[in-house]
């Protein structure tokens, strides 16, 4: 945040004009020029004869995405190359650097990894290029549900499932087992503060202001047998929402209650992933909601020798915590969808490296590399999968049961709002958030309100 | 004893010249002077002008980025949104509090270190200065960043050093609260912008003649009494240049809010909710509609501490 305006670069001294002055312009100009030239030919797609250049915008990962492109260029034996270009880590970051790009009519965006809960956004705004009809059967053939309804807009295929993700239970064995808690049946999130209570340990949630808050509380309203988005309609004014219903009241009054159990960390307010991830390798750990990853990173810790093999040795998974003991858990999805950029000059290109990186084998190179596991059930049987991943099982059936967040064009108005009102999860009153978030979204879909 | 400044000089007008019009001379000089401020000028329309003329035009529209096609006129309307809607009043108070607290803060600790600087051993003055200025040199977002790392309850060290003090214990989350969130966004906020502040004033300080300390220092003057009637009086303009750019800058706080709270707990700045609208909803008339309702705070600021102060600009630049 500087003051001053400087004026930079205008050249602080004049040199006499000598003849080593006017070689360097001329140097000058020509590095400019040639610059220009190969600019210039990067924008027309290298198409002098060789292959064409897809670029693939990706979310930074372990270099699977990089990876999967090399594998795809070479198997595709010239006909394309795959460059990839990375994205900001956070998911919003992602969204506003494409946004802005494809709002601007970058064509230069072929193939992009999308959050599955930008995909309508992306679709409703023509950023996306139609998914033809003879592919969109082989791309959802096998496929979990919620990533091809996450990836639909429209009754149409906006986007291709590339990897999908979902957030397990997590739990020291010696805990459960000292709490008395049968793993292997379902469980509620009030069983689970009980038993945290009695065996003074930490339960680890995301209670920080940001996309996972909507994250935990999508999938309590969920459980319930709610949703935040109860009826779509083409006017934002006119969504209905539902954070007046029964489901809504009863999900915050589950999240005032892990809340205020004393069961949780004292920065809970301010939790994120990695931070429930560091409390659940810690001696206080009991009990955890978190996505896959926390499994190859505790394993990386022992490897990096800052962590005691027993701990990841104690590490228990099943099936996200129930709301009501009745209802089956609607677990937390997430994960990556592939768009075509619909101002690409070589879309059907970029669909054909689509199906090769979407490809069966590349599901699973990335799921055991990476940790990202495949939106392709098929995968799952992959007796390499199993051995890497213990919990893929787990992962698949939790996938099955997946619910996505609210699918809509303004999703970011929804999730904005929620991160408002139901932060800290402290002051969540089952009574009268419900109602003031459902005033608030609604007056800012209708462009009432700020966010 | 009154303060001791030094007689105004009277500019002296030249006798000849006739009331009322321009010799050639001084015409041609005007010319030149257009000439070489000109492009600069021009320039300076250009970058900052032009976009804030954007922006009031984009202000009236009520026009998404993802949705081109359905931009509509509104006239005043995102003003009447933002001005109705108490979260502009809560970020426009969080900010002015936030200035107010760095402002006046800084203005202290940074009139010391002014001090420090024009006093030091002149063996160890260069090495004082650079010292004082590094905190300057560091980017926001990466002081925002050492500074939540300092702070947070995993990774800091703040609540195991300091857990003597009341109120901080191992367990204390300071972006947890309100109070809290808004004691580190400041602390960061002066650590890294007082050199800025205490460069103004050490030019101030090098501005005060010699002469008048040394004839108070005859007249038996005490070091207290030689600061308040001699010193500051004789570098008021710079102090209050000081202030204003100091104060406009505060006024655009985003960088550690967005880093240490992301507006949680009622943290948000002015700026940050101009950026939330503009980025993240892609909201681009309401977001410009905020701009330009940020843009006429500063301007009157500026204005203010133009007018009400009696800041001479030119003064502070040594030209008298």
């Amino acid at each position: 945040m500087s003051i001053g305006r400087q004026v930079t670069g205008a050249g602080g001294h004049r040199l006499p004009r000598s003849p080593l002055r006017r070689s360097r312009r001329v140097l000058g100009g020509g590095a400019a020029a040639l610059v220009l030239a190969s600019t210039l030919a990067a924008c027309g797609g290298g198409g002098d004869g060789g292959s064409q250049t897809l670029t693939w915008y990706i979310n930074p990962d372990s270099g699977g995405q990089a990876e999967i492109a090399a594998r795809c260029t070479e198997a595709a034996g010239g006909a394309y190359t795959i460059t990839t270009a990375v994205l900001p880590r956070q998911a919003a970051g992602q969204r506003e650097q494409l946004v802005r790009r494809l709002a601007a009519n970058d064509a230069s965006i072929d193939i992009m990894s999308l959050d599955p809960i930008f995909v309508p956004e992306f679709a409703e705004a023509g950023f996306l290029a139609e998914v033809p009809e003879d592919l969109a059967d082989q791309f959802t053939e096998n496929v979990v549900p919620a990533s091809v309804e996450s990836s639909t807009w429209d009754d149409r295929l906006a986007a291709v499932p590339f990897w999908a993700n979902t957030q397990l239970l997590w739990y020291r064995k010696s805990v459960a087992e000292a709490a008395g808690l049968d793993m292997s049946q379902p469980v509620t999130w009030d069983q689970l503060i009980t038993a945290a209570q009695s065996q003074g340990v930490l339960i680890g949630a995301q209670g920080l202001r940001a996309e996972s808050l909507t994250v935990w509380l999508n999938a309590l309203i969920e459980s319930a047998g709610g949703s935040i988005i109860e009826e779509q309609a083409e006017a934002p004014e006119d969504i209905q929402l539902g954070f007046e219903s029964e489901p809504a009241a009863r999900a915050a009054e589950v999240m005032r209650a892990v809340a205020d159990s004393g069961a949780v960390s004292p920065a809970f307010s301010t939790e994120n992933e990695d931070a429930s991830a560091t409390g659940f390798e810690g001696e206080n750990a009991g009990f955890m909601v978190n996505w896959p990853f926390v499994w190859p990173r505790a394993l990386a810790a022992v490897e990096g020798g800052t962590l005691d093999q027993s701990v990841p040795d104690d590490y228990g998974w099943t099936i996200y915590p129930r709301v009501n003991e009745d209802d089956p858990a609607a677990p937390p999805f997430g994960g990556i969808n592939l768009g075509i950029g619909a101002l690409s000059p070589n879309v059907d290109l970029a669909f054909e490296a689509v199906q090769c990186i979407t490809s069966e084998e590349n599901q699973a190179y990335y799921f055991t590399t990476n940790g990202n596991p495949a939106s392709n059930l098929a995968v799952y049987d992959d007796p390499e999968v199993i051995e890497v991943f213990p919990q893929a099982p787990v992962i698949r059936e939790s996938l099955e049961l997946a619910a996505s967040r609210p699918l809509t064009a303004y999703y970011n108005e929804v999730t904005g709002g929620i991160q408002r009102v139901y932060h800290p999860p402290a002051s969540v009153d089952p009574g009268s958030t419900g109602a003031e978030a459902q005033e608030l979204i609604g007056s800012i879909l209708a462009g009432e309100q700020l966010l | 004893m009154t303060q001791t400044t030094l007689p105004p000089v009277e500019k002296t007008q030249p006798v000849s010249s006739p009331r009322g019009s321009i010799s050639d001379r001084s015409r041609a000089e005007r010319r030149l002077g257009w000439m070489l401020a000109g492009p600069a000028f021009l320039v300076m329309l250009l970058v900052t002008a032009y976009p804030i003329l954007q922006a009031v035009y984009e202000s009236l529209f009520s026009y998404r980025l993802t949705d081109p096609n359905n931009r509509s006129f509104v006239g005043l309307g995102n003003y009447w949104v933002i001005l109705s809607d108490p979260l502009w009043w809560q970020s426009l108070g969080v900010t002015v509090l936030i200035t107010v607290i760095t402002v006046a803060v800084e203005l202290v600790l940074g009139f010391a270190l002014a001090l420090v600087m024009a006093k030091a051993l002149s063996s160890i003055r260069p090495v004082v200065r650079a010292a004082i200025l590094i905190p300057y040199a560091v980017i926001t977002v990466v002081s925002a960043f050492a500074w939540q790392f300092a702070f947070d309850i995993d990774t800091g060290f703040v609540n195991s050093w300091f857990a003597w003090l009341p109120g901080v214990s191992a367990d204390t989350d300071w972006f947890g609260d309100f109070g809290t969130s808004l004691v580190v966004v400041c602390a960061a906020e002066i650590w890294k912008t007082t050199p800025f502040i205490s460069l103004l004033l050490l030019a101030g300080l090098a501005q005060v003649p010699e002469v008048l300390q040394e004839a108070a220092k005859v007249d038996g003057a005490t070091w207290w009494q030689r600061m308040r009637k001699v010193t500051i009086p004789n570098m008021k303009a710079a102090i209050m240049v000081a202030l204003l750019f100091r104060s406009l800058d505060a006024f655009r706080v985003f960088d550690s809010i967005f880093i240490m709270t992301g507006g949680a707990n009622n943290t948000e700045s002015v700026s940050f909710l101009a950026y939330r609208q503009t980025i993240a909803r892609l909201e681009i008339g309401l977001g410009s509609a905020v701009s330009v309702l940020l843009f006429l705070c500063v301007v009157l600021i500026a204005f203010g501490f133009i007018k009400g102060f009696k800041v001479d600009l030119a003064q502070a630049r040594g030209d008298r």
